[in-house]
């Protein structure tokens, strides 16, 4: 019955995105809010009902009823398991708080934002829900091309063109090599079902793998992985707040999630150089993410590397193929996308009150707004993995499965504390005026962006989806790690969803792995917000340290921070150029084993 | 001679996936950016045409054939023209953007362009 709803999660938000379109600029401004959340609530519901009843195994939906006939699939499908059901239902909640954020953000009624949110929504739940190769890039470049017209958004300015030019030009570049690659496999296959695909794969000989690469290339630079990343801060601090925690919260992550999702389904075993390769970018993306991170004055820069940084931790999860990891890893997801999604809304809210994101111009003008102060501190500290939420579960049991890992492990805790310190020295410097008043790092372009609305008091439409966050990022610390394991188990045996898929045999009960209990995972969150707040005290009160321990820190820290800003050059031709050497590197480690 | 001629569509649609890249990569203007990409979307057409060909086999319309006869793969004409109706959306956009560059920021370089760095 449940997977009747499956088309209305792509249906029903493409169908009020065309409504908005056509009668928004018509209708009054209450009427066209009270539209949109109406279809992004729906979805919502018709996401987490979906995700209720994947519980005992994959939902699967055959458009026009053409069902496989004896183990041949001619039609196209839904196969919507735990982790895609989640990921949609995430993007849903983020997409309705974008929508109530943006409800007083703009001074005039924005029925064609709405309408890309929407549009944005159908893609990436059709993304994270679909069974098949090509329809996966379709609805990758239907969210794209959503994201892209959100970026453009405040195309008035130079700024935001160029990161809306980046955007789409990377981002298009890395979708045209999944489609080379897409092309490969299915000329080893003949075809496009994933079930169907896996059974015809044949040897893993070089064309497998370099389609493989090709396939991932492209959704790494959806990911932000180094050295794809360039893109995503220009994006984020180009486009509208309520669009970035969108990007931030769903769309980086669902790169991941393909990626996952593809090896899983495809492949029973790990590809011999897959786990290399990706632990390899994953570290080098989560310590990158977070020396950048700390590098910025701009409070969306900021929160931008920081979404790199996590974007690392989630690939070293993917990295291991392990049924723990890819646990760890989709905790990590949910609890990271509430969090960040959250300070992205604080930083919206310090744009609207305080008319700048330049945290050394904003120096202690934060200090009539203890509440916007506490929120913004409050996500600082989940952000560095503070308990109870699924940040921190993730974060523990990914810390946990890359035991034997030592340098995967340390990048991880070096994300969590720099970046967490990061945002909590933000904190420090605007709403308590601690600090000197000069950058902490040197370089750098624009360092702050006009405003995007009429300065005023924060009406509660802006509270409402920040705080709405928070608690679900607390909720989110209830679930169950047993189920998530169990899921993920599922995703990584590509030969129980081909029977399910293409036999109709029962879903698989796989065994979850086992639990480990929290207590070492608690000690490691203690121990990774205490180093942020100590290492967002001693940058905001160096002026105390003796002179020689600041002299050596400089030293060290300014020309590493300034080398690695000067190769952010903030244009597409060198983006391009890092993305086909990503691309050489990828396919090399993959093709080359 | 036939073994060139099957590997030459490979070769050419490697060559101009290339070319596309190189040509984004030194790109001194938006709209010759966007141009090149485009040449980097046509290697993708034909890569798919290349992988659907079957020598001496007909258009895959049946209405006047008998069942069996060999045809050239549908499919890829399928995902071949979804390809152009997805990219010519983006491509559309970026032209729009390069429109707005102009306009705003007096160049079409992207060097020129770049205000957000590091």
């Amino acid at each position: 019955m449940s997977m009747q709803l499956a088309p209305w999660t792509v249906g029903v938000p493409l169908f009020f995105a065309a409504l908005l379109v056509a009668l928004g600029e018509k209708l009054p401004r209450l009427v066209a809010d009270l539209i949109a959340l109406l279809a992004g609530g729906v979805t919502a519901a018709a996401c987490a009902l979906l995700f209720r009843a994947a519980r005992s195994g994959p939902v699967v939906y055959w458009f026009g009823g053409i069902r496989p006939r004896s183990g041949v699939s001619l039609g196209i499908d839904f196969a919507i398991d735990r982790m895609g059901a989640g990921l949609a239902t995430l993007a849903a909640v983020l997409v309705i708080c974008a929508l109530l954020f943006s409800a007083r953000y703009f001074e005039k009624p924005q029925a064609s934002f709405q309408a890309l949110l929407l549009a944005f929504l159908a893609g990436i739940c059709g993304f994270a829900l679909t069974g098949d190769l090509f329809d996966l890039f379709v609805f990758f470049e239907l969210m794209s091309t959503a994201a892209f017209g959100l970026c453009a958004y405040k195309s008035r300015e130079v700024g935001p063109l160029q990161g809306a030019i980046n955007f789409a030009t990377t981002n298009t570049a890395g979708a045209f090599l999944t489609l080379t690659g897409i092309s490969l496999l299915y000329a080893r296959t003949g075809a496009l079902n994933f079930a169907q695909m896996a059974r015809s794969m044949g040897p893993h000989d070089a064309l497998v793998l370099v389609g493989f690469a090709l396939v991932c290339t492209g959704f790494l630079v959806k990911a932000a992985v180094v050295p794809f990343h360039f893109w995503l801060a220009d994006a984020h601090a180009a486009a509208p707040t309520p669009a970035c925690i969108i990007f931030s919260g769903a769309m980086v992550q669902a790169g991941l999630y393909a990626v996952a999702r593809l090896h899983g389904a495809l492949f029973a075993a790990p590809l011999p150089g897959f786990r290399p390769a990706l632990l390899g970018l994953g570290i080098a993306t989560c310590a990158t993410g977070a020396l950048l991170c700390y590098a910025q004055r701009h409070l969306k820069r900021l929160l931008a590397f920081s979404t790199v940084s996590h974007s690392g931790a989630i690939l070293c999860g993917i990295a291991l193929v392990d049924p723990s990891a890819y646990a760890g890893a989709a905790l990590y997801v949910v609890g990271h996308g509430c969090v960040k999604a959250a300070l992205f809304l604080c930083a919206g809210m310090i744009l609207h009150r305080l008319g700048s994101v330049d945290e050394v111009m904003l120096h202690g003008r934060g200090v009539r707004l203890p509440w916007l102060g506490a929120l913004f501190a409050l996500g600082g500290l989940l952000l560095a993995g503070a308990p109870p939420t699924a940040l921190f579960l993730g974060d523990s049991m990914l810390d946990h499965a890359l035991k034997g890992h030592a340098v995967a492990r340390a990048a991880l805790a070096l994300s969590s504390v720099v970046t967490g310190a990061a945002v909590l020295r933000a904190c420090g410097r605007v709403f308590l005026g601690w600090g000197p008043r000069e950058p902490d790092a040197p370089g750098g372009g624009e360092t702050d962006e006009e405003p995007e609305t009429d300065r005023g008091p924060i009406p509660w439409s802006m509270w409402l989806p920040a705080v709405l966050l928070l608690a679900l990022a607390f909720a989110s610390g209830l679930v169950s790690r047993e189920a998530a394991g169990r899921d993920a188990a599922r995703m990584l045996d590509p030969h129980a969803f081909a029977a399910q898929i293409l036999d109709g045999a029962p879903p698989a009960l796989p065994a979850p792995p086992p639990e480990e209990p929290l207590g070492p995972g608690l000690l490691h969150a203690a121990g990774t917000v205490v180093a942020a707040a100590a290492l967002a005290g001693l940058t905001l009160g160096r002026k105390r340290l003796p002179q020689a321990v600041r002299g050596a820190v400089a030293s060290v820290w300014s020309p590493a921070a300034a080398a690695l800003r000067a190769l952010h050059t903030g244009e597409v031709g060198d983006q391009v150029a890092w993305l086909t050497l990503g691309a050489a590197i990828l396919c090399g480690a993959l093709a080359l084993r | 001679m036939t073994d060139l001629l099957s590997v030459l569509p490979y070769a050419v649609a490697g060559w101009l996936l290339l070319w596309g890249l190189y040509g984004i990569v030194t790109s001194k203007n938006l709209v010759h950016l966007v141009i090149c990409l485009v040449v980097m979307q046509s290697a993708t057409y034909v890569l798919l045409l290349a992988i659907g060909y079957k020598s001496g086999a007909v258009a895959p319309v049946y209405a006047d054939m008998p069942p069996g006869t060999p045809a050239v793969d549908p499919l890829v004409q399928a995902l071949m023209l979804t390809d152009i109706v997805v990219e010519a959306t983006v491509a559309a956009l970026l032209l729009a953007l390069a429109v707005q560059a102009h306009e705003r920021g007096g160049s079409l370089d992207p060097a020129r362009l770049a205000r957000l760095k590091g």
